[in-house]
Formats: C-alpha cells, sequence, structure tokens
C-alpha cells in the first residue's frame, strides 16, 4: 500500500480509535502496527484504504488489550463490539497536533510524539532523524504519551504550539533515512486543511519559500553557501510561486503574526534576480515588524543585518553595538559589517574568533574559510 | 533560530582534570566500593536510558600509542605509551538533553558517584557541547 497515503491516514484513524473508546498511548501503538502490518509485501491495495487501517487497527487494539489482562477495564471494552461511531472527521486529525503538541510536553518529546502519531513515522526513523539510538527514542516517545495520557483529546488547543513544533521539524537541519523538512511542509499542509488560521498559512509559506532554495545551499562537498553568493537559478520557481501566493492571501487577512513577517522576508529574498536586486529597505520594514511582533534578540541582530544593507555598515554597526554580544552569531555579524566597512583586519579577526563560537560544523568551515581568505589577502 | 535538542559529551578523565575532594585512588578502595561505583555508573546510564536522553557510553583503556603519518610509502610512525601526556581521557557518555542547565545537572549527579568510604567522589568531569547540523532558517 502507498506508504505516504497511509502515514497521512494516521491521525485521523487514531482519533477514530479513541473515540471508540481506546485511550491514546493503546491506540496511537494500534495504528503503528497496522501501519507495519499494511506495507508489508502482499498487503494488497484494499480499495478504502482508511477502512481497511481502522480495521485492522482496531483489531489490533483489540489483541493487545486481551493480552493485557491486568487491565479489566480494557478487557471489558474488547468483549464489545465496537459501535458505528460517526466516520473519523478532520477534528480528529487538528485534535491529535494539539494533543501532541501539548504544552505539557518538553519541546523534544512534541516533537517526536508528533512525528510519530500525526506523521505515521516508525520510532526507528525518528530515531535515525535526530541521532540517537532507538531504544533513547521509544523511551522518550512513551513518557511523552503517559505525560498527555490525563489531557482529554476533545480539548481545545493553542495553534501556536503547533506551529512551534512544526517550525522545530523543518528546522533541524539532521537527516537520517527521513527528510525532516518535507516532513514537516507535509505535516504544515495537512493542518492547513483542518484549520483556518493565517499564521498556519504564513508558516506553510515560509517552509516553501526555504525549502525552494535548498539545492542552492550547499555545495556539492556540504559546504555552506550564503544567500548573497547563492546560484538563484536553483531556485524552484514553483515553490516560490505557491509560497508567494499562500502568503499574499494570509497577509490579505490582515492578522498578521510572526510567521507571515517571516515569509514576507523570505519572499523578497525569492523576489531579487540578483543579491544586488534584493529591497533591503523593504526587508528591514519587516523586521522592525518581527521585532514588534516578538521583540526577540536573534530578530534584533537579524535587523542590525538588515539595516546594514539598507544603510550602510557603519548603521549596522551601531544597531549591533546595541546588542548584548553573547548572542549566538554576534560575532559572525559583526565580522562581516566590518569587512563591508573596509576594516578587513578586525573582520579577520572576528571571523576567526566567530568560528570558534560556531554551533554546527558547516557554518564554522564557512566562517573560518572568511577569516583564512582575509588573512591570505 | 533555535535548536530542540543538544548532544553533550560527558568526559571522564584519567588524568588531567582538577582534583576531586575524595581524591583515593580507585585501587585503594575497598573491593565492596569498586563495585559500589560500577553500579552506580550502570544505574545512572539505565536511568538515562529510561528518560529517553542516552545516546552512548565507552571506557577507554589508559594505555595508548600516537600515531602519524610519516611519508610516502613509510609505514605510520608510532610512539607512546603517552606517558608525559597531561590529559589523559578514561571514557565518556553522550546524552542528547533539552537545555544546558539540564546537562550540567546530570553532570553533577553522575559526579557524585561513590569512591573511598561509600562518599562521593566530586569528580570534575568535562562537559562539551557538540557540533550540530546546519539550521535551515538563519536569516
Amino acid at each position: 500500500m502507498n506508504a505516504e497515503l497511509l502515514r497521512s491516514l494516521t491521525p485521523s484513524v487514531i482519533g477514530v480509535l479513541v473515540r471508540r473508546g481506546a485511550d491514546f498511548a493503546a491506540a496511537e501503538d494500534a495504528v503503528q502496527d497496522a501501519l507495519v502490518e499494511a506495507v508489508r509485501p502482499g498487503a494488497g491495495e484494499p480499495r478504502d484504504p482508511k477502512g481497511w487501517l481502522v480495521t485492522v487497527a482496531w483489531r489490533k487494539f483489540l489483541d493487545a488489550a486481551r493480552a493485557d489482562t491486568a487491565r479489566r477495564r480494557r478487557e471489558d471494552l474488547a468483549d464489545r463490539e465496537p459501535p458505528p461511531g460517526p466516520a473519523a472527521t478532520s477534528d480528529d486529525t487538528l485534535r491529535l497536533y494539539f494533543l501532541c503538541a501539548h504544552p505539557s510536553l518538553t519541546p523534544s518529546s512534541a516533537v517526536a510524539l508528533t512525528l510519530r502519531a500525526v506523521g505515521g513515522l516508525t520510532t526507528r526513523q525518528i530515531a535515525g532523524a535526530y541521532l540517537v539510538p532507538e531504544a533513547t527514542m521509544a523511551q522518550r516517545i512513551s513518557r511523552a504519551k503517559r505525560t498527555v495520557s490525563g489531557v482529554r483529546f476533545d480539548q481545545p488547543g493553542d495553534v501556536a504550539t503547533v506551529l512551534r513544533v512544526l517550525y522545530l521539524v523543518f528546522n533541524e537541519g539532521y537527516s537520517g533515512d527521513v527528510d525532516l523538512a518535507a516532513e514537516a511542509i507535509r505535516l504544515t499542509r495537512q493542518l492547513v486543511t483542518v484549520i483556518d488560521h493565517p499564521e498556519v498559512a504564513g508558516l506553510l509559506a515560509l517552509m516553501l519559500l526555504h525549502h525552494a532554495r535548498r539545492a542552492s545551499r550547499t555545495g556539492p562537498d556540504g559546504s555552506l553557501i550564503p544567500l548573497a553568493e547563492q546560484d538563484r537559478s536553483r531556485w524552484d520557481t514553483s515553490l516560490i510561486a505557491e509560497g508567494i501566493a499562500i502568503l499574499q492571501a494570509a497577509l490579505a487577512r490582515d492578522r498578521l503574526g510572526e510567521f507571515q513577517a517571516q515569509a514576507a522576508i523570505a519572499a523578497l529574498h525569492a523576489d531579487a534576480q540578483t543579491a544586488a536586486e534584493t529591497d533591503w529597505v523593504q526587508i528591514l520594514e519587516w523586521y522592525d515588524e518581527l521585532v514588534r511582533l516578538t521583540g526577540s534578540p536573534v530578530v534584533r541582530l537579524n535587523r542590525a543585518v538588515a539595516l546594514g544593507e539598507a544603510d550602510g555598515p557603519h548603521a549596522g554597526l551601531a544597531a549591533l553595538a546595541a546588542l548584548d554580544e553573547s548572542l549566538p552569531r554576534h560575532t559572525a555579524v559583526a565580522a562581516y559589517l566590518h569587512e563591508r566597512a573596509g576594516d578587513l583586519d578586525t573582520a579577520a579577526r572576528l571571523y576567526a574568533e566567530a568560528a570558534r563560537k560556531a554551533t554546527n560544523a558547516p557554518e564554522r568551515d564557512h566562517l573560518t574559510r572568511q577569516a583564512a581568505r582575509l588573512n591570505s589577502r | 533560530m533555535e535548536h530542540i535538542m543538544a548532544k553533550y559529551l560527558l568526559l571522564k578523565h584519567y588524568r588531567g582534570a582538577p582534583a576531586p575532594v575524595n581524591d583515593v585512588p580507585m585501587d585503594k578502595w575497598t573491593p565492596e566500593e569498586v563495585t559500589a561505583h560500577i553500579q552506580y555508573m550502570n544505574d545512572f546510564a539505565a536511568r538515562l536510558e529510561e528518560t529517553g536522553e542516552y545516546v552512548d557510553g565507552q571506557a577507554l583503556a589508559p594505555e595508548g600509542t600516537w600515531v602519524s603519518y610519516d611519508g610516502p610509502g613509510r609505514p605510520p610512525a608510532t610512539d607512546g605509551p603517552f606517558a608525559e601526556t597531561k590529559d589523559l581521557i578514561a571514557g565518556w557518555m553522550i546524552i542528547d538533553v533539552d537545555s544546558y542547565e539540564r546537562a550540567v545537572e546530570l553532570a553533577g549527579e553522575l559526579s557524585a558517584a561513590p569512591g573511598a568510604g561509600g562518599k562521593p567522589i566530586h569528580e570534575w568531569l568535562e562537559l562539551r557541547p557538540f557540533l550540530h547540523a546546519a539550521p535551515t532558517i538563519t536569516e
């Protein structure tokens, strides 16, 4: 059976089982077992994959409940025929997103649970994506399930927590055999179909606009290529067009939020045929909006870069001077602005210092090359 | 803009770390104290598996060799054992945690492993963050 289709059915099938009386943790396990059976060779192609999945998952749930003689309550349930019940609705899918992003979960638990219960990924795939042993990820997921076991399934949630989780999945650059960025986009597309919210659309637009540049972001050797030096002919124009259309529809609703503002910045970069044509004045205005919306120091740092482009490096350096030097990438930004201002000795020294402070290897290597370039003048 | 989990290396040193409070070499402990120490380490690792924070742990033999390229067509040059080095790694544990604060908390717990007299060693452990993958969104 088509694995993609099956995975997209995961949250609504869990919803059906929960409404039939299964608890979330057991329902989730049963659906995972059913997914494994569905992709086995010879499983065939049922005409109604969702109906098939519900039937098999319910049987798995009953088997597990029967085997678990210590739990009388589930045993009793198992002896009953399932009530016909209404067909699963899109509400079930939405509730699953809320439950898996519940504020009582740590970000890492929420991410793991979302990828499994909403994304339908296996524990092994999630463990591979985050470079931890499968046993560790299994424990993290089962603890997360225990944490939310007391949360009522029909309790409304806060969409902002869900967006946070999806953003984290997208932005985490790890890779196993699962493309986390593509998975985050799939889950956000699915969320758009079950909730009407301009920030959900804003996040989807943001992801599409960044995904469009993916091929140009790294060299063949895995080295980082900064935006200004990317080969723009390799940007995916159809993803850009889709991202911009989604963003424009969201902005027209006049309920601005941080993801729409971030997407607007990404759209302005995507619009520029060359780096020199970038509309930094408009980008700066969006950073002002973002500062107003979030107050985040990281946003202020990025705003200093935009200001440096719009009003010149000295303006950028002046803005930078007002910010805490311990901010991640503060030194890298200072190095770049000093180079633009013509102070190459200071820039070289700061690039080397920034490389020592980098928290990821591609950025460290990029900054080391910048220092080496200036030092070998 | 941010990462959710961070991996840290907890490094245990044979030498090179500042002297611990309970500074008695392991071969001067009683056998029961050695057993209790090892049990503590195993229990600690098992507890981290339970919490979904354990990645790996290994111990290293104290004896090692320096190896270096010695030119084309020649076997690598070797030297050692490295008696004169100040720093000697005894082993490591890799953890995957939600915050730096959590990493410090766990390192503190590991450092409380019992030594001579059944009292905590207060061993100094070196806590080192891993470099992670580059984030997708940076501007």
